[in-house]
């Protein structure tokens, strides 16, 4: 039990403080009022996903829904890739190194991140968004009074829905990024197919497929939680809807990049050292 | 059982950086329907949110049938709420939900009955609040009033004992603020149920109430029977239910 009159004490004490105080204040509470969230959302997981309807609904509106969006932005990537490597190997490394190149940067990295980036945008934004309107109409105090949990029944399925679906989607960006590399090395770069293919097999290995997915799990995860929680935390009206969907996105894209460095670390200078 | 159904005591609650309770004592009694007045911001929707625990007290205590509300892990607190049912301010129905799931999603999520048994509730309960046939509808296509009642009926699919009223007439014309004061009386009466109703409409206010309690300032201001309010000297109180803008309380 929180003393009214002493918390106000702490209050002013804070708001005092010098604003590194503060801003490492607020995160450390942002950061432990996810891993509540996301503690709760464990427990009630094999409850949540015995709704294996709402897990359906947001599968297919998080993966299917995300689809268009990943086609292109593999397709580009993969021919990006194919022209920016050509251009760094001319006169120095022979053409059939571009497809072991595109193929490794592909599934290592370029898949799995950028995926996420560009799902994440659009995910967390829409959850953010919808918890957080459901919020400000008292949705959600709606379904608490009618005994029934909203992180088992908003959270669980759209983290699980995340976390299953964004693994599938990486599969599909590997595979349409590496497909546009071929092309453009193809049509536009005089490499035969035959030559990409071989680099592409080059130094192939499963390892880095296999790493490229795990690394979008965790992406799936902190997509749906911080669309979550930033959805849930929000207070006020409509203004307050449109900065929990912006501190949805941004909040996931960074924390996306910070944790694909340390899986990265973790992967490549531990695990498969 | 205690006799009281609702119990307040010392509660202060802080929202931000403003204590909207400063020290509310009130009881509830089995039975009874108390109307709980005051300014808007006052604090009245705080003090609803802590029967049903959505909010916490800093200090003090809230019972409901002898029981801490704040001392329930989540499990029990979601047992208790079965027995609850609260109208919110701008009914809050679920907007990815029609109509009949709406007010059938507790059914569904707590009890055993089969469909078609859950359907014959639903229907019933949307009679019972004037909007029979209306399951198939999204509720983002009912009016305002229409959408209140479908929260009311909504809230009372699972036979609650206690009812929470957020403001049930504001924002209603006159015809259907006095179908539901009319209701909620009737529900009182028929039913024995115990409630509290927030409001600042005097009108619903003496027609509904058993008790009147003014809530300002953080505290109880002032509680008694509709007569003894109407007759009250108290400048304050006689300011509100007047309605008037000369006295001393300050338009905000």
């Amino acid at each position: 039990m929180i003393d009214p009159e002493t918390a106000e004490q702490e209050d002013a004490a804070l708001a005092a403080a010098p604003w590194p105080q503060r801003f490492l204040f607020a995160r450390l509470q942002n950061a432990g009022e996810i891993f509540l969230l996301v503690g709760s959302a464990l427990r009630e997981m094999p409850a949540g996903v015995r709704k294996i309807g709402l897990v359906f609904e947001q599968m297919a509106s998080i993966g299917l829904g995300s689809m268009p969006l990943t086609v292109i932005v593999a397709l580009f990537t993969g021919a990006v890739a194919a022209v920016q490597a050509a251009y760094q190997m001319r006169d120095y490394v022979p053409m059939i190194y571009l497809g072991t190149v595109i193929g490794k940067s592909v599934v290592i990295e370029l898949g799995p991140v950028l995926t996420a980036l560009v799902v994440g945008g659009r995910v967390s934004a829409a959850i953010a968004a919808e918890l957080g309107s459901m919020r400000v109409t008292e949705q959600i105090d709606a379904m608490e009074t009618l005994g029934i949990s909203p992180v088992r029944y908003l959270v669980v399925p759209r983290l699980v829905a995340s976390v299953l679906m964004l693994p599938v989607l990486t599969i599909f960006a590997d595979i349409l990024a590496i497909f546009g590399g071929y092309l453009v090395a193809v049509l536009t770069l005089d490499v035969s197919g035959h030559t990409f293919t071989s680099g592409l097999k080059l130094y192939f290995k499963i390892q880095d497929v296999f790493s490229g997915l795990l690394k979008s799990v965790f992406f799936g995860g902190i997509i749906a939680t911080m669309g979550c929680y930033y959805g849930l935390r929000t207070e006020g009206g409509a203004e307050a809807v449109g900065d929990s969907t912006t501190r949805a996105v941004v909040a996931s894209c960074l924390l996306i990049l910070i944790v694909d460095y340390l899986l990265a670390s973790f992967l490549f200078r531990v695990l498969f050292a | 059982m205690p006799d009281n159904a609702i119990e307040f005591q010392g509660v202060w609650k802080r929202l931000g950086t403003k204590v909207v309770l400063r020290g509310v004592d009130l009881s509830v009694s089995r039975g009874e329907c108390l109307v709980v007045i005051g300014r808007s911001g006052s604090g009245k929707s705080v003090l609803l949110k802590h029967v049903v625990g959505l909010l916490q007290p800093d200090r003090g205590t809230v019972r409901v049938n002898g029981i801490d509300v704040s001392k329930l892990d989540e499990g029990e607190l979601l047992a208790l709420r079965e027995e609850m049912g609260m109208l919110f301010q701008a009914g809050a129905l679920f907007d990815s939900m029609l109509v009949g799931e709406n007010v059938g999603l507790a059914l569904r999520e707590h009890t055993p009955l089969p469909e078609r048994q859950i359907e014959e509730v639903v229907a019933e309960k949307l009679a019972l609040v004037g909007l029979a046939g209306t399951e198939g509808q999204r509720p983002s296509s009912l009016s305002g009033g229409m959408k209140k009642r479908a929260a009311l009926a909504r809230a009372l699919a699972m036979n609650p004992k206690i009812m929470l009223y957020d403001e049930p007439t504001t924002g209603l014309d006159p015809i259907t603020a006095d179908v539901i004061n009319r209701l909620i009386r009737r529900l009182q009466e028929r039913l024995g149920m115990t409630s509290i109703a927030v409001t600042h409409d005097m009108k619903s206010a003496y027609h509904i109430a058993d008790r009147i309690a003014m809530l300002h300032e953080g505290r109880i201001h002032a509680i008694g029977t509709p007569d003894e309010i109407q007759a009250t000297r108290d400048p304050i109180l006689r300011q509100f239910i007047e309605g008037s803008s000369d006295g001393p309380l300050l338009p905000t």
